[in-house]
C-alpha cells in the first residue's frame, strides 16, 4: 500500500518538475537575451527525470528493504522472545501479525500472535513516515539539482536523448540477461544431476527409465541413458517433420516468389502465416485425435496387427505441416532477395523460368534456405505439445515410424510433473535434458544467424 | 512518322526490323510508334536523354519485357522476316539467338567456367566434357577474357573486377552462339580503362555478330557504331549513318541533343 502511495508521488513530483522546467526554459525565451540551445520541452523533461529516477531507483531498494527493516524492529521487541525458534510455526505467527497489524485481516487467530501485533503496527508506521520523508527529499534534491543547472546555453537535449538511449539499452539488455539466467539455473541444476548421475552415462546410456520411487541414495545410473530420447526428438523433429516440411515449405516458397500473380500472392502468404500462429496445443489435438488414429488404421489395414495408436509418425507429420511457414518464409524472403539481374541474365540467355530457379536462384538463395531450415529444426526439436499428445511415453529405440517414441520435451514434462520430490535425481534430470536442448537449439540458431549475415553480405 | 529504311545505306542484309512498335507500361506509353531497320553486320547505337526509352526498346528486341508484368507491346518485331511476338513462339530459341549484356554486370554466384558453361548446358550444346570445355574456352577468348581467368577458372565470377566481370558477361552470351548481342549501356558502371577494352572488344564482335547498343555516352557511340537512332520522349527522331547524325543531323532536336543542349 505504501508502495502504491511511492508511486502515486513519484508521478506527481515528476509532472510537478515538469512544468517548472518548462516554466523555467519559457521565462529564459521571453527575458529574449538568448536563443534557448534546447526547446523547452527538454529542459522540462531534463527536470522530470532528474525526479523520477533516484525516485525510482530508491522505491525499488525500498520496497525489498522495509520488510526486512521492520522485521528486524519487531524481533528486536521483547514480546518477540517466546517466538518458537524455527520453522513453519514461527513464520506463521510472524506473517498473522503482521497480517492485522497493516488493517488485511480483522483479528488474530492464533493467541500466540496477539502480543506481537503492537510492535508490527509501530515498526510498520514508523518505517512508513520513513520512507515519505525520505522519498520527498530525494524528490525535492534531484529536481532541485536539476532545476538550478537550467540555463539558456544549457544542452537539456543531449542529455534527454543520452538518457532515451541509455533506457532502450536497459529494455535491451533484460532479453539477454533473461538468457543468461535461465541458462544459470539450468546449469545449476544440472550440475546437481550431474554429482548423482554421471554425464557419460547420461549421454551415451541406451536404457531410460529414472525411477522417483525410490530413495536418491539407491538409485540405478544405468536407468538414466538418453540415448533414446535424443533418438526419438531427432527423429520426430529433424527427421520426420523435416521430410514434410523442407519440400513443401520450399515449394510453396517458389511458387509464391516465382509463379503465383500477385493476386494469389495477397492470399496465400497469409494464409501459410497463420499456420505459425495457431497454437502447438491445436495441432496436438489434430495429431492425438485425426492423424494417430488414421495412421493407426492405414497400418492395421496394411497388415500391422499390433499397430500403436500413438506413433512417431503422427507427430512428426503434424510438427512437419506445422514448422512449413518457418520453412517456406526464410525461403521466401531469401529468394527475392536474389537480384533480379540475376533472373534476367538466365532468361537473356534462353532458360526457361524453372531453369533460371533450379540453376541460379536456388543456388543463390542456398545459405538463406539453409538457414531457415536450421530455423526449423531447433524450432521443431523444441516443440511440446504435439509430442505430448501424439507421440507417447515409451523410449524405444527405433527406426519404426509407426511406433510410439518419446522425446526430450516430453520426458521433461513427464519429469517434472511426477511423483519424485524435487531434489530426486528424476526430477532433476529433466534440468540436464533442459540443458542440452537449450545448448543444441542455441547452436543451431547462432549458425544459422551467421549464414544469412554472410548471405547478405554477399549481395550489398 | 519515321521511315527508316530509305535514310540507311543497305550494304548489308537487314537482321531485325520493327513495324509502327508502342510499349506501354500500365497506361503510360513509354515507346511511340518506332520503326527501324537493324543491319546484320554492323554496330547499332540508340542514344537519347533518360527516360527516353531506348533501353524499353532495346528489352522488346528480345522480349525481356515480358518480365515485366505491366509491359503491354504493340506493333511487330521481326527476325530474319519472322514475328518474334506471334503466338508459337518460343521465347527460349528467341533469347538463345538475341543475346543480352546488362548495364550492371552481373555474373552467377557461381565459377568462372560454370557462368560461361551456363548457356550450353541449358540448351544442351555439349555433349561431352571436352566439347564444354572447348566452347567455354573459345567464348572468354572472343570475350578477350580468356590469357586473364585461363588459370583461375574454378573461382567464384563475382571476385573478378567490374570490367572483367562484364567481360565474363559478354563471354556468357557468345557461348550460346548468338546472331543479335543486345546490349544496355554495357559500361555505365565502369572504369575508363575497362570501358576502352569493353569498346575494342564490340568493334572485335562486330566482325561476328549483329550488335545493338543503347549507351548514354555520345562520344562512345561514335566510336564504337556505324548506324545510331536518336531517340527522345518514347519517339525515334532520327537514324542514320553514325557519322551523318554526328556531323549533319537532319533534326533541330537531334541538334540540340548532340552539342548538348539538353540531356
Amino acid at each position: 500500500m505504501s508502495l502504491s502511495l511511492l508511486f502515486l508521488l513519484a508521478l506527481g513530483f515528476g509532472l510537478a518538475g515538469w512544468l517548472a522546467g518548462r516554466a523555467r526554459a519559457w521565462s529564459f525565451q521571453t527575458e529574449g537575451s538568448a536563443r534557448l540551445r534546447a526547446r523547452p520541452q527538454y529542459h522540462a523533461w531534463y527536470v522530470a527525470a532528474w525526479i523520477v529516477l533516484p525516485l525510482a531507483a530508491f522505491i525499488a531498494v525500498w520496497g525489498w528493504a522495509q520488510p526486512q527493516l521492520v522485521m528486524q524492529a519487531v524481533l528486536a521487541d521483547p514480546a518477540a522472545s517466546q517466538l518458537p525458534a524455527f520453522g513453519f510455526q514461527r513464520e506463521a505467527i510472524l506473517s498473522e501479525a503482521r497480517a492485522v497489524a497493516s488493517g488485511a485481516a480483522p483479528a488474530v487467530f492464533n493467541p500466540a500472535a496477539q502480543p506481537l501485533v503492537e510492535p508490527f503496527r509501530a515498526a510498520l508506521g514508523r518505517y512508513e513516515w520513513i520512507g515519505f520523508v525520505a522519498a520527498i527529499l530525494i524528490a525535492f534534491a534531484g529536481g532541485a539539482h536539476a532545476f538550478l543547472r537550467l540555463k539558456p546555453d544549457f544542452a537539456a537535449r543531449t542529455k534527454v536523448e543520452t538518457l532515451v538511449m541509455r533506457i532502450l539499452l536497459l529494455a535491451s539488455l533484460v532479453a539477454i540477461l533473461t538468457t543468461f539466467g535461465i541458462l544459470a539455473s539450468l546449469l545449476f541444476e544440472t550440475i546437481r544431476f550431474f554429482g548423482m548421475v554421471s554425464p557419460l552415462g547420461f549421454l551415451t546410456g541406451f536404457q531410460w527409465g529414472p525411477d522417483p520411487m525410490v530413495a536418491p541414495d539407491a538409485i540405478r545410473s544405468d536407468r538414466y541413458g538418453a540415448v533414446p530420447l535424443f533418438w526419438g526428438t531427432i527423429y520426430i523433429g529433424a527427421i520426420i517433420a523435416m521430410i514434410v516440411a523442407i519440400p513443401l515449405g520450399l515449394m510453396s516458397a517458389i511458387y509464391l516468389t516465382q509463379y503465383a500473380p500477385p493476386r494469389w500472392r495477397t492470399w496465400i502468404k497469409p494464409a501459410l502465416e497463420v499456420l505459425a500462429g495457431v497454437p502447438t496445443v491445436v495441432y496436438g489435438y489434430f495429431a492425438a485425435l485425426t492423424v494417430a488414429p488414421a495412421i493407426r488404421d492405414l497400418a492395421v489395414s496394411a497388415g500391422i496387427s499390433n499397430a500403436s495408436s500413438e506413433s512417431a509418425l503422427a507427430a512428426g507429420l503434424v510438427m512437419g505441416i506445422m514448422i512449413i511457414p518457418f520453412v517456406s518464409s526464410m525461403a521466401d524472403d531469401s529468394i527475392a532477395a536474389v537480384p533480379s539481374a540475376m533472373r534476367d541474365g538466365s532468361y537473356a540467355l534462353g532458360a526457361t523460368r524453372s531453369e533460371t530457379i533450379r540453376r541460379v536462384l536456388i543456388p543463390a538463395a542456398l545459405p538463406g534456405i539453409v538457414a531457415g531450415i536450421m530455423l526449423a529444426v531447433s524450432r521443431a526439436i523444441g516443440e511440446t505439445m504435439i509430442v505430448v499428445m501424439a507421440a507417447g511415453a515409451a523410449a524405444n529405440l527405433t527406426a519404426n515410424p509407426l511406433e510410439a517414441m518419446t522425446t526430450v520435451t516430453f520426458q521433461i514434462v513427464a519429469l517434472l510433473t511426477g511423483e519424485g520430490s524435487f531434489d530426486h535425481p528424476a526430477t532433476l534430470a529433466a534440468f540436464a535434458l533442459g540443458f542440452v536442448l537449450f545448448l543444441v537449439t542455441l547452436a543451431l540458431n547462432f549458425i544459422a544467424l551467421r549464414v544469412v549475415k554472410r548471405f547478405r553480405e554477399a549481395y550489398e | 512518322m519515321v521511315t527508316a529504311i530509305q535514310d540507311v545505306d543497305v550494304r548489308a542484309d537487314v537482321k531485325m526490323q520493327a513495324r509502327d512498335v508502342s510499349i506501354y507500361y500500365g497506361t503510360k506509353k513509354a515507346i511511340d510508334d518506332v520503326s527501324i531497320d537493324i543491319p546484320g553486320a554492323f554496330v547499332t547505337a540508340f542514344i537519347g536523354p533518360s527516360g527516353c526509352g531506348k533501353s524499353t526498346f532495346l528489352r522488346s528486341l528480345n522480349r525481356m519485357n515480358d518480365t515485366i508484368a505491366s509491359a503491354r507491346m504493340e506493333g511487330q518485331i521481326l527476325l530474319d522476316g519472322e514475328d518474334i511476338y506471334q503466338s508459337g513462339m518460343d521465347v527460349v530459341a528467341l533469347r538463345a539467338r538475341v543475346g543480352m549484356v546488362f548495364q550492371k554486370p552481373n555474373p552467377f554466384p557461381k565459377t568462372i567456367y560454370e557462368n560461361v558453361a551456363y548457356g550450353p548446358r541449358i540448351h544442351g550444346f555439349a555433349e561431352t566434357k571436352a566439347e564444354l570445355d572447348t566452347v567455354v574456352e573459345r567464348s572468354l577468348q572472343r570475350a578477350g577474357l580468356w590469357d586473364e581467368v585461363k588459370d583461375r577458372l574454378t573461382e567464384p565470377g563475382t571476385a573478378l573486377s567490374g570490367g572483367q566481370q562484364q567481360r565474363l558477361c559478354i563471354a556468357r552470351a557468345i557461348a550460346v552462339d548468338p546472331e543479335v548481342i543486345l546490349m544496355d549501356e554495357p559500361c555505365s558502371a565502369l572504369d575508363p580503362i575497362a570501358t576502352a577494352k569493353i569498346e575494342e572488344l564490340i568493334a572485335d564482335l562486330a566482325k561476328r555478330y549483329a550488335i545493338v547498343i543503347v549507351t548514354h555516352s555520345m562520344q562512345q557511340a561514335a566510336r564504337v557504331s556505324q548506324r545510331t537512332a536518336f531517340f527522345h520522349l518514347g519517339r525515334m527522331v532520327e537514324y542514320g549513318p553514325t557519322s551523318e547524325i554526328f556531323t549533319n543531323p537532319r533534326e533541330a532536336r537531334t541538334q540540340d541533343y548532340i552539342t548538348g543542349r539538353y540531356g
